[in-house]
């Protein structure tokens, strides 16, 4: 990260992201139109569930083929399953440790074992679901264009039903806990975007709505989200065309959608202090532990009603055209399109994942917030500033346990 | 007696191995009271200069500096294991191989001159001495502990070499390949899954890479008798192992032996 200062203010704030390149919307041409799912996966680790659904709605929506609401719903359970254990990773071995101020969940341990085994039991709550269900938590086997491979037995998800009952209860102390931080005093006032399903928290499907009344489908996407490529980052940056920079997440979802939490989960909301909307940064983090109370809560009411959908997939024959899918991945709306010739290759690809959507956004609250900390000397502003990007989850979380700072002063 | 340290890497790739670690939910304090976890940026801002005890290593190399870094990590790590496909096979970023990368390039970024990526994606092994290699997209989580276990005490890791067909029969699924006639790969893929696609009624698709000598010519007549044709053949051993020697012969070997002969005879019906 680079932040240029003159005459005592933040001049320019630049967030310089280097993954390497892989090149996957160029890889993807000439591959049949059912591989998507499995391969657009490897694109993430902690949020597969997401690639492989949004690449499902936007093969499925080329070749015209929509599921039946069985499948939708075990499409749901499986997509719980990825919040809770996204969230439950970033809260616990990510974002808690900076609040309490530990270098990590591990030193935490130390003090705290309990907690984090909490954590870790959430976690593991949440992989539990997308073993059952996608038959493995990084990179599940059974999901294909058109549904599932195979429908688990209502035997196998009453047991799963045992562990996310016990799992209600870490996630509500989860919020308890959480709502005891400090936070910070900064707000923002950026545009933001969030799929909505009017009368659901939006999850799965949705229409792409915004703070400031836009409204528009998946299909409509590209004309609303132009991507630009700045020199400092191999992420692309996006903004909304003729609007400007935008942010997408939880945040953004809690606030277009909050009055679709479940009751259990709306309270615990309420509890811990958030009301209509959110946009403190910091506080995302009770954002999140209220998405996993939700998550928990939907997933055991999915399984409530579960009837093994029959035939748990439909065939999906290729049909040349365009499709475009998008889903909420844990860390906002992933947006994926494909064209497909007559023979099912896939002929071009576009994925535009949910942080380098936020590019913009979180480089602006970037800027403000070290110009109030221009006093700080280099190290605890670079430390200041790696607490700040979490609040965010982005997608490289990782590497902002590796911030290089350099303060440029004139 | 100080604590033996491990040190987390990361190269080109999806942290999905890295995760299997924070994955062992039970055994992961458990392993963090008897290792002293010295690198892993995706768990802790903590960091201590090496060397390091064992360097696990997820990823491929598709830069220069990243060719630079993992020369690093080796000189600062008694013990490098390399876990998961990218690191291992060049992950599916080595389908570059097979293609242009300017091309590529300029598909994906407007500025392409913004961008520095090598030609290719190679595992590991390609630039520096692996100690150890754990196969799969991602890694077996207990496959992972055995690893880490057997380093602890000194003994060889226990991960056998054998084909995903020796975990079906195992598992008792039905032969997916004889019974439905469903392509399927297992036959020359390295076995760790647990034979969970197959037990999915699907083919196994290859993610752990590819068995030490596998039967081409076999395995592309068992393939072309499920109604795959060429090109599928090959677009089936260029995923997620593409680097991989023994696939790469495997994608160029598109027909088998002739009708009468063999695994042609299977799905008949």
């Amino acid at each position: 990260m680079h932040v240029r200062v003159r005459a005592g203010a933040v001049e320019d704030v630049r967030l310089e992201i280097y993954e390497p390149p892989r090149f996957f919307e160029a890889f993807l041409r000439g591959r049949r139109h059912t591989e998507p799912p499995d391969i657009t996966a490897r694109i993430c680790g902690i949020c597969p569930v997401a690639y492989q659904m949004s690449a499902c709605l936007a093969i499925e929506a080329a070749c015209g083929i929509e599921v039946s609401d069985g499948v939708a719903d075990l499409r749901r359970l499986l997509y719980c399953g990825e919040w809770i254990e996204s969230h439950a990773l970033h809260i616990y071995l990510l974002h808690a440790p900076d609040f309490l101020g530990y270098a990590s969940a591990l030193d935490l341990a130390r003090d705290g074992r309990g907690l984090v085994e909490r954590g870790l039991a959430l976690k593991k709550a949440g992989n539990a679901i997308m073993e059952l269900v996608g038959g493995r938590a990084i990179h599940p086997v059974n999901v294909r264009v058109g549904g599932f491979y195979r429908a688990p037995a209502r035997t196998e998800m009453a047991a799963l039903a045992e562990k996310l009952r016990v799992a209600l209860d870490l996630a509500l102390d989860t919020v308890a806990w959480a709502a005891g931080f400090e936070f910070p005093d900064f707000q923002h006032d950026h545009e933001m975007v969030a799929l909505v399903t009017p009368g659901q928290y939006a999850i799965d499907r949705g229409t792409v709505a915004s703070t400031g009344g836009l409204s528009f489908t998946p299909a409509e996407f590209e004309d609303y989200v132009i991507e630009e490529q700045v020199p400092h980052s191999t992420a692309l940056h996006a903004r909304l065309a003729g609007r400007g920079r935008y942010l997408t997440g939880p945040t953004a979802r809690y606030t277009l959608s909050s009055q679709w939490l479940s009751p259990v989960a709306r309270q615990a909301a309420d509890a811990a202090g958030l009301g209509a909307e959110c946009r403190n940064p910091f506080r995302s983090i009770l954002v999140r532990a209220v998405e996993v109370v939700y998550a928990v809560d939907e997933a055991l009411r999915l399984i409530e009603r579960y009837e093994p959908p029959a035939p748990c997939y439909l065939e999906v024959p290729p049909r040349a055209g365009v499709g475009h899918g998008a889903t909420e991945a844990p860390r906002g709306v992933l947006f994926h399109r494909y064209a497909i010739d007559a023979e099912g290759l896939i002929t071009s690809a576009r994925i535009v994942p949910p942080t380098s959507q936020n590019q913009a956004s979180i480089e602006d609250d970037l800027r403000r917030f070290v110009a109030d900390r221009l006093d700080l000397d280099d190290q605890q502003l670079t430390h200041q500033c790696e607490q700040a990007i979490r609040n965010y989850d982005p997608c490289i979380s990782c590497s902002t346990h590796f911030l290089d700072l350099t303060v440029d002063r004139a | 007696m100080a604590l033996p340290t491990l040190a987390v890497w990361k190269f080109a790739s999806c942290d999905g191995c890295q995760l299997t670690l924070l994955d062992c939910e039970d055994e992961l304090l458990a392993i963090a009271d008897r290792v002293k976890i010295a690198h892993f940026t995706e768990a802790s801002s903590e960091t201590q200069p090496g060397p390091y005890d064992v360097s696990l290593v997820e990823g491929s190399i598709t830069t220069a500096a990243d060719a630079e870094r993992i020369r690093q990590v080796r000189e600062m790590s008694r013990t490098l294991v390399t876990i998961g496909a990218c690191a291992t096979a060049g992950g599916v970023q080595a389908l570059r191989n097979f293609a242009d990368v300017e091309e590529f390039t300029s598909v994906v970024y407007a500025r392409p001159d913004y961008i520095s990526a090598l030609d290719t994606s190679t595992p590991i092994a390609a630039h520096v001495d692996v100690d150890f290699e754990l196969h799969g997209c991602p890694i077996d989580r207990r496959q992972l502990l055995e690893v880490i276990t057997a380093l602890l005490v000194g003994r060889k890791p226990n991960i056998p070499a054998h084909s995903v067909c020796f975990e079906c029969k195992q598992r008792g699924n039905v032969c997916v390949v004889v019974a439905h006639g469903t392509p399927c790969l297992g036959p020359v893929t390295h076995a760790g899954c647990g034979a969970l696609c197959p037990a999915h009624h699907r083919g196994c698709y290859g993610c752990f890479g590819p068995v030490e000598t596998p039967n081409a010519g076999a395995q592309a007549g068992l393939l072309r008798a499920t109604g795959m044709d060429e090109a599928d053949v090959t677009r089936a051993f260029r995923t997620f192992n593409a680097a991989a020697p023994a696939f790469i012969e495997l994608s160029q070997v598109t027909t088998g032996p002739p009708p009468g002969l063999g695994p042609s005879d299977i799905a008949g019906r």
